[in-house]
């Protein structure tokens, strides 16, 4: 394929995939005030159009336009980069997500993601870390005790399950033998005695799926793990004095930060975008997308689920579950995957 | 193309360096250094070590330096005070530094024509992975048990002196 | 194609910058970050000539050097508290008595 066709090929990918991001992003909040809603025995949002559904575009201008206040004592160019920091890190990790299979369009074979790096999982799994910087450092310019307090305690518990989420990750990476995002989802094809699908979940890595799950809960500041941004806790945290678009953009990097993940959880434990496949040409390219889009909506259901109905961890309490459990827990389950690897070959 | 990416990163790495021993407050300075550490993953990348890359953002950028950062907001580590400093030490040293680093820069680049390709060297996971098993297991092994003693030296120096009368750590 | 000497002086300089840096400064903290920005310039000399000669024992050296700098830092900024703690100042001119 050319350059030229490659770049605007790129182009296009980046735009779409952006919309799709902010617009998912958006109305993830608005399923999120639904469905805890419902747990909790009333409506949500209601009255804002059909079932509440232009809340999220209320939600967006009341943020632009409310006023952006700046308090005088903060350490004005972190304060004012640490959202954005945030931000530019839950947005570029989309860059190496896959949605589906090669699509042809005019004759070329296009994939259905920004860039197919063979290391894709390490540099995801760098972005994430790097999203700890934001957070640390809104924490830390506020001048506020609370801020800094919910800052180091926000990134002292992410830096914690970072290590539990990638050591889960590599009993999927022995069992596809790739970085390659599209590697691992195409290991994941076909089934066994044409019922139980060759998933990940289903080849042994359901332990690595529940501490990948407990993990991902950790590092994307939700309940139960979400001590740091509570509101009856801290005051909140260390988004306490960023108010409208500021506070917004930290809004955006956490569901962001949600979409990223519940994305890796199905390409890596629930077989991507594998299913069942039939009909004419036209339906059988978006097919797997859609298998794909439904995996990442129960995946963040289940999200908002556990965020409805569980009461959260104290601090130590969560500190001692990821080094004392999580992490012994992840390296039984490399070793035993290496172990039964080893033995089948 | 290959030339053009190297010198772009090349000047953010620079200006990072640079602007780290400009800046007088300590977080300054530890942010120039994460954009350093970024770009020379870039740089990694174009000598075509993914895997080295890969594990300099994870480790370097997203670990280290996040560590630093830690101490820096723990400790409210203020601007820095400025020592005694000398303006003929300026005069002199800033120009005759200048030179000499031109002049090595100059002679370095001029008489060595080994050019290398960008991804000449693909440092894959898989390959580093083999000889770091075999024939590497030895240093491998020695890192690890150093890095438990890290560990262990760290909590025991940065253990409260309060809730810990008798001078141990947990 | 970029000479292998570019890739030597970005190297040397990040490496000059960290020992000018760990000389200037007063801070303990920054001096610390000096050091580490004298590791990575060794760094990128050793990917460079690993790329030159094909050999991957360099990128394993790189891979070793960042685990000997993660236990560095980890030990040193203990230190820093512990130092921090006792004699209540950064600025490394006044941590020039051994008796408190």
């Amino acid at each position: 394929m050319s350059f030229w066709i490659y770049t605007l090929a790129a182009v296009i990918k980046i735009a779409l995939m952006l919309f799709v991001l902010l617009t998912a992003v958006a109305y993830i909040v608005w399923l999120e005030r639904k469905v805890v809603g419902r747990i909790q025995n009333r409506w949500g949002p209601t009255r804002v159009g059909p079932f509440g559904l232009l809340q999220p575009a209320a939600d967006g201008i009341k943020f632009i336009l409310k006023e952006d206040l700046t308090p005088p004592h903060v350490y004005k160019p972190i304060f004012i980069a640490a959202p954005i920091i945030a931000v530019v890190f839950a947005l570029t990790s989309i860059a190496l997500i896959p949605f589906g299979n090669n699509v042809r369009i005019l004759g070329y074979d296009i994939p259905l993601q920004i860039t197919d790096v063979n290391t894709g999982l390490l540099i995801v799994l760098g972005i994430t870390s790097m999203g700890v910087y934001g957070i640390a450092l809104a924490g830390w310019s506020s001048n506020n005790k609370y801020s800094m307090l919910g800052g180091l305690r926000a990134s002292a518990q992410m830096i914690s399950y970072e290590i539990s989420l990638g050591l889960s990750l590599i009993g999927v990476l022995i069992l596809a033998g790739s970085f390659s995002l599209q590697d691992i989802v195409k290991s994941q094809g076909g089934s066994y005695w044409h019922v139980i699908p060759h998933w990940n979940i289903f080849r042994g890595q359901i332990v690595a799926f529940f501490i990948y799950l407990t993990s991902a809960y950790a590092e994307t500041n939700r309940i139960p793990f979400d001590m740091p941004e509570a509101e009856t806790e801290l005051v909140a945290g260390y988004h306490t004095e960023y108010s409208a678009m500021k506070f917004a953009m930290f809004f955006m990097a956490e569901y962001a930060n949600m979409v990223t993940v519940a994305c890796l959880a199905t390409l890596l434990f629930l077989g991507g975008w594998n299913g069942p496949i039939f009909g004419p040409p036209l339906l059988q390219t978006l097919l797997p997308v859609l298998w794909f889009f439904l995996k990442v909506f129960a995946f963040i259901f289940l999200y908002i689920w556990v965020r409805g109905t569980m009461p959260r961890f104290r601090y130590d309490q969560l500190m001692a579950f990821g080094w004392k459990f999580l992490l012994p827990l992840s390296l039984a389950n490399l070793i035993i995957t290496a172990f039964v690897v080893a033995v089948r070959a | 193309m290959h030339l053009a990416l190297f010198l772009a990163f090349g000047a953010v790495c620079v200006a990072g360096a640079v602007n780290l021993l400009l800046q007088s407050h300590p977080i300054q300075s530890a942010l120039s250094l994460i954009v350093v550490m970024a770009s020379l993953a870039v740089e990694y990348l174009l000598l075509g070590a993914e895997f080295v890359a890969a594990v300099q953002v994870i480790v370097y950028a997203g670990a280290i330096m996040v560590l630093f950062v830690f101490v820096i907001m723990l400790l409210n580590a203020g601007e820095e005070e400025r020592s005694q400093g000398s303006h003929l030490a300026l005069l002199l040293g800033v120009p005759s530094l200048l030179l000499v680093g031109v002049l090595l820069a100059w002679t370095v680049t001029h008489h060595a024509t080994h050019s290398v390709a960008v991804g000449s060297l693909p440092g894959d996971p898989t390959t580093i992975g083999h000889l770091l098993f075999s024939e590497y297991l030895l240093p491998f092994e020695i890192t690890s048990l150093l890095i438990l003693i890290a560990i262990m030296g760290a909590v025991v120096l940065a253990a409260n002196p309060e809730t810990d009368p008798s001078g141990k750590g947990n | 194609m970029v000479p292998l000497s570019y890739y030597l002086v970005l190297s040397a300089f990040l490496f000059a910058c960290g020992v000018m840096g760990f000389l200037m400064k007063r801070n303990i903290i920054t001096i610390f970050m000096s050091i580490e920005l004298m590791l990575n310039g060794v760094n990128l000399s050793f990917v460079a000539f690993a790329a030159q000669w094909h050999a991957l024992s360099g990128h394993i050296f790189v891979f070793f050097v960042m685990v000997v700098a993660a236990a560095e830092a980890a030990v040193g900024l203990a230190i820093i508290i512990s130092v921090y703690r006792t004699r209540d100042t950064l600025n490394v001119d006044r941590v020039d008595l051994l008796k408190l």
